[in-house]
Parts: C-alpha cells; sequence; structure tokens
C-alpha cells in the first residue's frame, strides 16, 4: 500500500505537471481538490484516464471520481481493491 | 472619425532570446523550448504554478504577454485590453501529440489535459485568466504574419471602442520552431515609436 | 453621449444577403428549414470503429451523397471531404451575387479543426493540409478569390466570430463584400476530445432538458455574403461583441459573465433595449454546465421570457461551424416570422427561468440575437435586425 501511495504521488507529479511540488510536499491525507493541491476539473478527468491506462478501472460514473479522487490514501484504497492490471 | 494609434511597447521571443522594446532582456545559451521556457519563467519569477500545465504555445504567449501586461494591469482596476494574435499552425504541435495518444487501438487513452490545447484560442484564455481581461478575443490564421490585416483589425477595434488597449501580434509554434512579436497598440500619443509600423518591428 | 450617437450615425450598414448550408438534413436553407419543420434531425446512432471503439451519436453527412453534389460541380479529385463540403456552400451564393471577387471582396474562413483528418496519414504531403491556411487556400483557389483568405479560429465561436469579423472589416471600409464560410467534421479527433472530457451524450443531446448529459457532435458547412449593399438583404447586422470570460480554460464562468458583457455591448452597439429582442438563437450544447451558464447571463440580463432555443437537438454541435449554421437557420425563422422548435428538450434543467421553444410557432421576429461560447472561455453575440422588403 505504501509503495502504492508513493507511486501516485509521483504519477500525479508528473501528469499533472505540478511544477513544484515534490513527493514530500503531499500527504496521504491531503486534499487533491479544492484548498489542497489545488486541482482542478481538468486534472480530475486526467486522473480518471490514470485509473484506466495504469490500473485497469474504468469509472462507469464519472462523479464517482469525487470520492474517490479524495486523497492519495482514497485514491489507493480504491485502486488496490479495484484494479485489474 | 478615425483616429491614429500608436504602439505603446513590444516584444520579441525567438532563438532563446527574450527582447523587450528593442533590448535583450533574456538570453540563454541553446536550448529546447521548455527548459527556455522554465528558466525565462523563473527569470522573471512569475509565480504562476498554471504555466507548467500550459502546452507550448500557450507559454510562449504567455511570457510574451506577462511582460507587457504586467506593468499596465492591477488586481484592482478593470481594464479593457482586447486580444488579437495570429500564427501559422494554429495548435498542430499539440495536434499531433494528442493524435499519438489515440493512433494505436491497443493504447488508446485520449487525455483531456492535452485535448484542450488543441485549439489556438487557448493562448488567448490563459493570458485572459492571468490578467483577468473580460475583453474582446479573436484567433487568426494565415501563411505569414499578416501586419496589414492585424494593424488593421486592432485599428478596427480601438476607433469603434471595443478596446482601450490592444495586444496584437504572431504566435508561432510547431515542433520547437518558435517565434512571438507581440506589441500594445492604444490611441494614446507615443513618442517612442512613431515611425515605426509593426511592420517594421517585427523585422527587426 | 453625444459622441456616440455620432459615431453611431457614420458607422456603414452591414447586411447579409446571401445564405446557404451543407447539413445532413440537406444541401440547401429551404431542404433545412423543411426538415426542421417535420422536426427531423439529423443526429443518428453510428457503429464506426475507425472513428470511436464504442457506438456514439452523431449527425453526419453521408459522404456518397456528397460526392455525388461535388461531382456535379467538379471533377476534380484533389479535394478533401471538408474542402467539398465549403465548397458546395459557398458555390451557389457566389454564383447568385454576382459579385466580382475583385480586392474588395474578402474570403473569411472559419473552423476549430479543419482537415485534421490529414493527421492520420503519416507523410509530408498529408500533414501540410492539416494546416488551415492550406484548407482555405484550397476553398478560395477554387473560386479564384483575389484578396488573402482571412481564416478565424476561435474554438466553438469561431462561425459566428466570423460574421463579426466580415462586420468590422466593411464598416472600416476595407472591403465592400466578404463571404464567409464555417464548418467542421467529425473525426475521430474530436469524438475521442469530447468522450474523455466525459461530454459526451449517450442519447441524442437534450439541450436545457433536466435529463441532458451532454453533447452529440455534428457536422456541416454554412456560408453568408456578408455587405454594405443592401439589395437583397435579409437581415442587418447591427451589433457584435466577443467576451472573454477570463475563468477557465475548459469550463464556461459559473456566472455567465462572458456571454452576459458580450450581449449587453452588442445590444449597447445596436441601440435597442432588451425588450426589442423577439428571439435567440442561443449556443445550448447540452452540457450540465453550459446551458446553466447561458441561463443565468440571461436571467441578468432580463432575457428570460424571450423564446429561446437551441438547435442542437437537429444538427449536433458542429463546432466552428455552429455559429453560422445556427445564424443561417435564425435568419429563415426570422424572414418566415416561424420559431422553431428547440429539439430534444421536454422539462427545463437549468436552475433560472428561460423561454425554451416546445414547438413550432408563427411569431413575428424583426430582432433577433445569436450568441455562442466555447473553450478558452470565450463568447460571443450578435443582434441582427430583419430587412423588411416592401411588396412590388
Amino acid at each position: 500500500m505504501e509503495a502504492l501511495k508513493l507511486e501516485l504521488k509521483n504519477k500525479i507529479i508528473t501528469t499533472l505537471n505540478l511544477e513544484d511540488i515534490a513527493v514530500e510536499d503531499i500527504a496521504d491525507t491531503d486534499a487533491l481538490f479544492g484548498d489542497g493541491l489545488g486541482l482542478d476539473s481538468i486534472d480530475a478527468l486526467e486522473l480518471i484516464v490514470i485509473l484506466d491506462k495504469d490500473y485497469g478501472i474504468k469509472l462507469v460514473d464519472p462523479k464517482e471520481g469525487k470520492t474517490i479522487f479524495q486523497s492519495i490514501e482514497s485514491m489507493a484504497a480504491y485502486i488496490s481493491a479495484n484494479r485489474t492490471k | 472619425m478615425t483616429q491614429k494609434t500608436n504602439i505603446q511597447s513590444y516584444i520579441t521571443i525567438q532563438n532563446n532570446e527574450i527582447v523587450l522594446n528593442g533590448t535583450s532582456v533574456f538570453k540563454i545559451e541553446p536550448t529546447d523550448f521548455a527548459d527556455f521556457s522554465k528558466q525565462a519563467y523563473r527569470n522573471f519569477d512569475v509565480q504562476y504554478p498554471k504555466f507548467f500545465k500550459m502546452d507550448a504555445l500557450s507559454k510562449l504567449a504567455f511570457l510574451g504577454a506577462e511582460l507587457l501586461l504586467s506593468p499596465i494591469t492591477s488586481g484592482e482596476q478593470e481594464n479593457n485590453i482586447a486580444l488579437v494574435l495570429a500564427n501559422k499552425s494554429s495548435s498542430l504541435d499539440t495536434d499531433v501529440k494528442y493524435q499519438e495518444s489515440i493512433s494505436d487501438q491497443e493504447n488508446y487513452f485520449p487525455s483531456p489535459a492535452v485535448f484542450v490545447y488543441t485549439l489556438p484560442n487557448i493562448c488567448l484564455g490563459e493570458i485572459s485568466i492571468r490578467h483577468q481581461l473580460k475583453s474582446e478575443n479573436s484567433f487568426f490564421i494565415f501563411d505569414a504574419f499578416n501586419t496589414e490585416f492585424m494593424s488593421n483589425y486592432s485599428n478596427i477595434l480601438l476607433n469603434s471602442n471595443k478596446a482601450d488597449v490592444v495586444l496584437c501580434g504572431w504566435v508561432e509554434f510547431f515542433n520547437d520552431d518558435y517565434k512571438a512579436f507581440l506589441c500594445t497598440i492604444s490611441k494614446e500619443e507615443s513618442t517612442k515609436y512613431t515611425n515605426e509600423t509593426i511592420n517594421t518591428l517585427y523585422n527587426q | 453621449m453625444c459622441s456616440f450617437a455620432l459615431q453611431k450615425l457614420e458607422m456603414k450598414e452591414v447586411f447579409i444577403t446571401e445564405t446557404n448550408c451543407i447539413t445532413p438534413l440537406g444541401f440547401d436553407v429551404k431542404s433545412n428549414t423543411e426538415a426542421i419543420l417535420r422536426g427531423d434531425s439529423g443526429i443518428q446512432l453510428h457503429e464506426d470503429l475507425s472513428l470511436m471503439p464504442m457506438p456514439f451519436y452523431a449527425s453526419v453527412i453521408n459522404t456518397e451523397k456528397l460526392n455525388r453534389a461535388f461531382e456535379k460541380i467538379s471533377t476534380d479529385k484533389k479535394y478533401s471531404r471538408l474542402e467539398k463540403m465549403m465548397i458546395l456552400a459557398l458555390e451557389p451564393i457566389i454564383k447568385n451575387s454576382g459579385i466580382e471577387l475583385n480586392s474588395k471582396t474578402a474570403f473569411i474562413l472559419s473552423t476549430t479543426k479543419g482537415n485534421v483528418t490529414a493527421l492520420k496519414e503519416d507523410s509530408e504531403e498529408s500533414f501540410n493540409n492539416a494546416h488551415l491556411d492550406v484548407l482555405a487556400k484550397n476553398v478560395s483557389d477554387f473560386f479564384g478569390f483575389q484578396t488573402q483568405p482571412i481564416v478565424v479560429s476561435n474554438a466553438c465561436v469561431s462561425g459566428i466570430l466570423a460574421v463579426s469579423v466580415a462586420k468590422r472589416l466593411i464598416q472600416s471600409e476595407l472591403y465592400d463584400n466578404a463571404f464567409v464560410i464555417a464548418g467542421d467534421e467529425v473525426s475521430e479527433f474530436v469524438l475521442s476530445g469530447f468522450n474523455a472530457f466525459q461530454a459526451m451524450s449517450d442519447l441524442p443531446c437534450k439541450p436545457y432538458s433536466k435529463n441532458r448529459t451532454g453533447v452529440s457532435l455534428g457536422e456541416a458547412t454554412a456560408a453568408v455574403l456578408v455587405s454594405a449593399a443592401a439589395t437583397n438583404a435579409k437581415v442587418k447586422v447591427i451589433g457584435d461583441s466577443s467576451i472573454n470570460d477570463a475563468n477557465h480554460i475548459s469550463g464556461p464562468s459559473r456566472t455567465g459573465e462572458g456571454l452576459y458583457r458580450s450581449i449587453q455591448n452588442a445590444l449597447k452597439e445596436a441601440q435597442i433595449e432588451v425588450d426589442k429582442i423577439d428571439y435567440i438563437s442561443a449556443h445550448g450544447t447540452a452540457t450540465p454546465f453550459n446551458d446553466e451558464m447561458e441561463a443565468i447571463a440571461l436571467n441578468r440580463l432580463g432575457l428570460q421570457n424571450v423564446p429561446i432555443n437551441s438547435l442542437k437537438g437537429f444538427y449536433g454541435h458542429t463546432l466552428g461551424a455552429s455559429g453560422l449554421l445556427e445564424t443561417v437557420i435564425s435568419i429563415e425563422s426570422a424572414n418566415q416570422n416561424l420559431l422553431f422548435e428547440s429539439k430534444g428538450f421536454d422539462e427545463i434543467g437549468v436552475s433560472e427561468t428561460i423561454n425554451v421553444i416546445d414547438k413550432n410557432e408563427e411569431r413575428n421576429i424583426d430582432y433577433f440575437l445569436k450568441t455562442a461560447s466555447g473553450f478558452g472561455g470565450c463568447n460571443t453575440a450578435v443582434v441582427f435586425e430583419k430587412v423588411k422588403h416592401e411588396l412590388h
């Protein structure tokens, strides 16, 4: 689980071009959207692509993303329970 | 009722160098545009993390606009600065990248963050957001910088009171070849560029 | 202000005198309005793996029908599908108008993605064709325009912005006439992009409706002649504005600020009050945010009771073509004094009241407003006045 969390942090930083943010700056429970990391709606769509491309998870309802993408912790939990690759 | 308009400031970005009003303000050893734009961003201490999410065309237009507009805009006061930009390659640099993400059926993962930049006018949106310009916006495509059209169209906006200032210019980017030439034009008298036109400044 | 009024008097009048369109509903304006009156829609379910890995709804022109129509005016094989659609839309209006294509005749082409399908082929020649200036030159050379083509590529406002650009150029006396063409194709490129944006509807789109789930894409071309001459004028272009939201590159402003200001400026230039507007041909893409934003902007302006439609239920979202195509249809609406239903609309699904047209209805239309909004935060509003011709 810890390895997955680290992997997700790295992925988010590279894929979403968070230039001035390092892995250490993101706590497992930090909010990814809003006041936390400050991700926006396009980033949310990009996270849906990451789920599909890297973990083989297709979100049927994009609205589900809201709870899944709350934090690194919630993302990691969802991915380990649902991943197909 | 047409009034004479004047160039107030201009900027050129090409060959790893930024020249503002005829003076070189940033120049580095030859490198790729991603590196050049990042170094320029750091050099001018821009402080706008969204910059790194932009595609190359938007970064290019953004940097030019940053140096021309920051001195004349403020968060408190509304302004009416229109944006009229043009280029040859539209958003093709990003279009090609996006096309690659959908060309392989086995590896078909279209990226929304790339797709959104497959329109040339997105750079106008980026500049508008940065400087809070709720103003006239238009993006044109020509095979080469059509200085006559761009200057005429800017004058129309100024003389019909649709804008107080026009940020007008050429922002071309394809495959790491780039050139930006931007200038601000208004009816305000200017003693600086009395004989110059967009054409002479662009070709300097 | 006095100076404003004075300047207004000196402004040249600008008219639209010819219109045409090429759509799945027909290859001329008459067949399109007849189809709309019958309630036909171009939106169909498509299963085409070369366009999308899954079935999708879109409004697509039949290629064989297009080729047959094109063969009647040219046997040249070099033109792309989109170029054929553009040439077919322009050909009759250039011919009818009898206008000389000289240094005072502008050619304005508006599109978002042009020949983007050319990127699928990995050759230099094909790549060259993906350039919008090359597309414009190909179409321009077919007719022999003498002036350099002006390409407007400003996302989904392109088509209506092109009318505005034409009006401004004519008012400044740079040109006497401008032929304006707008067009976009349904391609794998845009389908995949809208799908990645989770913006595609799984049913034909339902603008302003409670159960709307997004856009259906479409393809079309539309052409108009914008002229300083009033002969055969259908409408006068009396005010226009294109203001950016300065809010977000892919989502509209929640307050509809850019659209609000665009409409406000256009009405001010037209020197008419909001209560003069008889009809609004709106953007209505059927995404949750767009339709909501429009309803908010219209309420802020006091335009909530004016009959409004989105023609996307007939044509899908034809991107850069939509603004001009919908203008062409609105001009017919005004000239026939008929409000066309907003197809796909059932139960109101925006938080503030708007008067969506639910069935075709006779109504006197003197002034109407066309609006559009798009990626990059852009918005355009143009006010038109019907030109009444004396009966002889």
